[in-house]
């Protein structure tokens, strides 16, 4: 007997809807640049704060309101101003002082001997570290001290208060983008369940639903996401938590809308008429066909509550300080716009460019998930 | 079409009546009180003030009598700014929102539809493919954005306007507040003009205009245009009545006493009377603005009758 089966060619692996969309969301450049970018702000804004050698909390009181810039503080002009600070907090005279390397080193001098001591009080100024002491005269009056000039780097200026912005801005967009998904998921969760619900329902609980919601959707939006920081107060997890539960609406019409026409299809009727069971059309037919619409409303729910969650801080309903997010830093940055734009500059930057990347991604979606549009 | 409006108004008072319950119960269940200050009242004085404006009284009877004042015409004095009733204060501030409402509405529907047509117009071509990317960022940028960034450009850096300020209604303090409103508008106009125009363009009665051999500007303008617009007038409706009550962003940022603010400020001092002022103002302007738009429904679309 000889072989038969000589070159079984390749089974043909047909290509499910997602691997379909996939392939057609990989061909638009826009929302895989959005993607990859999206990808670039979460990474930063999580690891960046671990990254970035400033606290996002940390006060330099020595450096308030310093503009961006990519070399390093002190200025070689600065280190004089700093320097005669920290040693009249000393209670002495400089005699003299010179810059030696990275290490500047100074001699003062006093009526009574010079404490010991004393250095710390170079060590406190933002601009010394390490400070020892050189040299001192026989009788105490006279000593040399010299200390490291501590080389910083605020490639974001820093704010009112000395922060750096460079690792407040970071640790916002940790903050934004955990509360837009954190609602987000919330809404999603709400408004598929509701929706599905009433879609398959149908008849008269499908009606009750359904006015239910339009009524929710007649009394003003603004009136109840006041209402609900009247009622939670300062403590944002919860109340982002009951933002999401506000918006749902939308979401429950789409997945209602798209239960029922699911439900009318000849492919749902004709397995039905094959006798599968509820269980088995819900599971084959309606769920694959429903998370098209609902992941790409997600999309466009994540900026929503993005916008929301910016728009209650500028008005001081947000997030608290210390804690920060881009609407809290937009909020300082709109009244500092003055004298320090950068405070506005680089969290609407942050914000703005994150929009425009969940907007493009979401067409994308939309455009890759249609099935009419083959 | 008299009755269609009357009917219209009568179904409107039902509607009303749930929006003042829920929000005068809503207000009532949150914690705190108008009289709730940091430094604590004397329990003497409290019990007066509470006295005076009736808030001793059982929750249902205040409601009563709120209702009963409410169908006299009056919402009742305000308890943050005691001196003045909140009549009084929208009469002071709903001219002014109402103005620079208007302007950046007529400013996005003018000019959205232009853009919308142009883009449509031109489809696929450059013209077409600058006004999507700007409807875009119309649409992306949040005004609290938008706002700051035109104070700094046109007020800080090119002093052509006014950082803020109402300065009495001068035309130059209006530009900047007027902008920043109209951007997203614009940007909506545009997108919903540039879709219905594509789509009216497409319809036989341009077809048998165009073989008719009219000009382009009497086909797009006298023909087009009016299939065109009806999904514009839809969308009229409640952007006026968002537009015209109040941006609470806006007339912060350029310092406008307008009554945008009024609804933020009275929820969290618990100046009940005036969030529920507010709440009856948004809501009447609500519905008569849906109520004029339906009625150009009818003018603007011939098929559409009130009988």
């Amino acid at each position: 007997m000889t072989e038969l089966a000589v070159a079984v060619p390749e089974p043909i692996v047909g290509r499910s809807l997602w691997g379909n969309a996939w392939a057609r969301l990989k061909r638009n450049r826009a929302a895989m640049f959005s993607l990859y970018y999206l990808a670039f702000i979460a990474i930063i804004s999580v690891f960046g704060p671990m990254v970035v050698p400033h606290d996002y909390t940390t006060i330099y009181g020595d450096y308030v309101r310093t503009p961006p810039s990519l070399s390093a503080y002190p200025r070689p002009d600065m280190l004089q101003t700093a320097l005669t600070d920290a040693i009249k907090r000393m209670r002495v005279d400089i005699k003299e002082w010179h810059q030696d390397g990275s290490r500047v080193i100074v001699t003062v001098t006093s009526k009574k001997p010079v404490d010991d001591r004393n250095i710390r009080y170079l060590d406190r100024s933002d601009a010394f570290d390490d400070t020892k002491i050189e040299s001192k005269s026989p009788d105490g009056l006279e000593v040399t001290m010299s200390s490291a000039i501590k080389q910083q780097y605020f490639l974001f200026g820093t704010d009112n208060t000395g922060r750096d912005l460079l690792s407040r801005t970071l640790m916002a967009g940790r903050i934004s983008l955990a509360i837009g998904l954190l609602a987000g998921v919330v809404a999603g969760v709400i408004g598929v369940i509701y929706g599905a619900t009433s879609g398959f329902a149908g008849g008269r609980v499908d009606e009750v639903m359904m006015r239910i919601v339009d009524v929710l959707y007649s009394l003003p939006f603004i009136f109840f996401v006041i209402m609900l920081v009247v009622f939670f107060g300062r403590n944002f997890v919860l109340m982002f938590l009951a933002v999401g539960a506000v918006l749902w609406l939308d979401m429950a019409r789409i997945v209602r809308g798209q239960a029922l026409s699911i439900r009318r299809q000849e492919y749902v009727q004709a397995a039905e008429a094959m006798g599968v069971g509820y269980r088995g059309i819900l599971v084959r037919h309606v769920i694959p066909n429903l998370l098209g619409p609902v992941v790409i409303y997600m999309t466009l729910l994540v900026p929503q509550v993005i916008i929301l969650e910016s728009f209650l801080s500028f008005l001081g309903l947000g997030v608290q300080e210390p804690m920060t997010s881009w609407g809290v830093l937009i909020s300082v940055g709109a009244k500092n716009i003055g004298y320090a734009n950068w405070l506005l500059l680089f969290p609407a930057f942050f914000l703005v460019s994150t929009l425009f990347a969940l907007n493009f991604v979401g067409d994308g979606l939309r455009d890759a998930l249609d099935p009419k549009d083959r | 079409m008299l009755r269609y409006v009357f009917r219209r108004l009568l179904t409107a008072i039902p509607t009303l009546f749930v929006i003042v319950t829920v929000a005068f119960f809503l207000i009532r269940v949150a914690p705190g009180g108008p009289f709730n200050q940091e430094r604590g009242l004397s329990p003497e004085i409290r019990a007066n003030l509470e006295a005076q404006f009736g808030l001793d009284d059982p929750l249902w009877l205040q409601y009563v009598h709120y209702l009963g004042n409410l169908l006299r015409g009056s919402f009742g004095p305000s308890y943050n700014l005691p001196d003045f009733t909140v009549t009084e204060l929208f009469a002071k501030g709903l001219p002014i929102s109402v103005q620079i409402g208007t302007s950046a509405l007529v400013l996005a529907l003018l000019l959205g539809s232009i853009l919308g047509t142009i883009a449509a117009l031109n489809q696929n071509k450059i013209a077409d493919y600058s006004v999507i990317a700007l409807a875009t960022a119309g649409s992306t940028i949040p005004t609290f954005v938008t706002a700051p960034v035109i104070q700094l450009v046109f007020g800080l850096s090119w002093k052509l306007l006014p950082i803020g300020g109402w300065g009495d209604g001068a035309l130059i303090n209006k530009v900047g507040p007027v902008l920043t409103l109209a951007l997203p508008q614009i940007a909506i106009v545009a997108r919903l003009m540039r879709g219905s125009m594509i789509e009216s363009l497409r319809s036989h009665h341009i077809r048998t205009a165009r073989a008719l051999g009219l000009s382009d500007w009497s086909v797009v303008v006298k023909h087009a245009l009016r299939g065109a617009v009806l999904p514009i007038v839809s969308f009229t409706g409640p952007a006026a009545a968002a537009l015209l009550t109040g941006s609470i962003i806006v007339e912060t940022i350029f310092s406008i006493p307008g009554v945008g603010r009024y609804f933020v400020d009275a929820a969290l001092n618990r100046d009940y009377t005036l969030v529920m002022g507010t709440v009856v103002v948004i809501a009447l302007f609500t519905i008569v603005f849906n109520l004029i738009v339906d009625l150009l429904y009818a003018v603007v679309d011939p098929r559409v009758r009130y009988d």
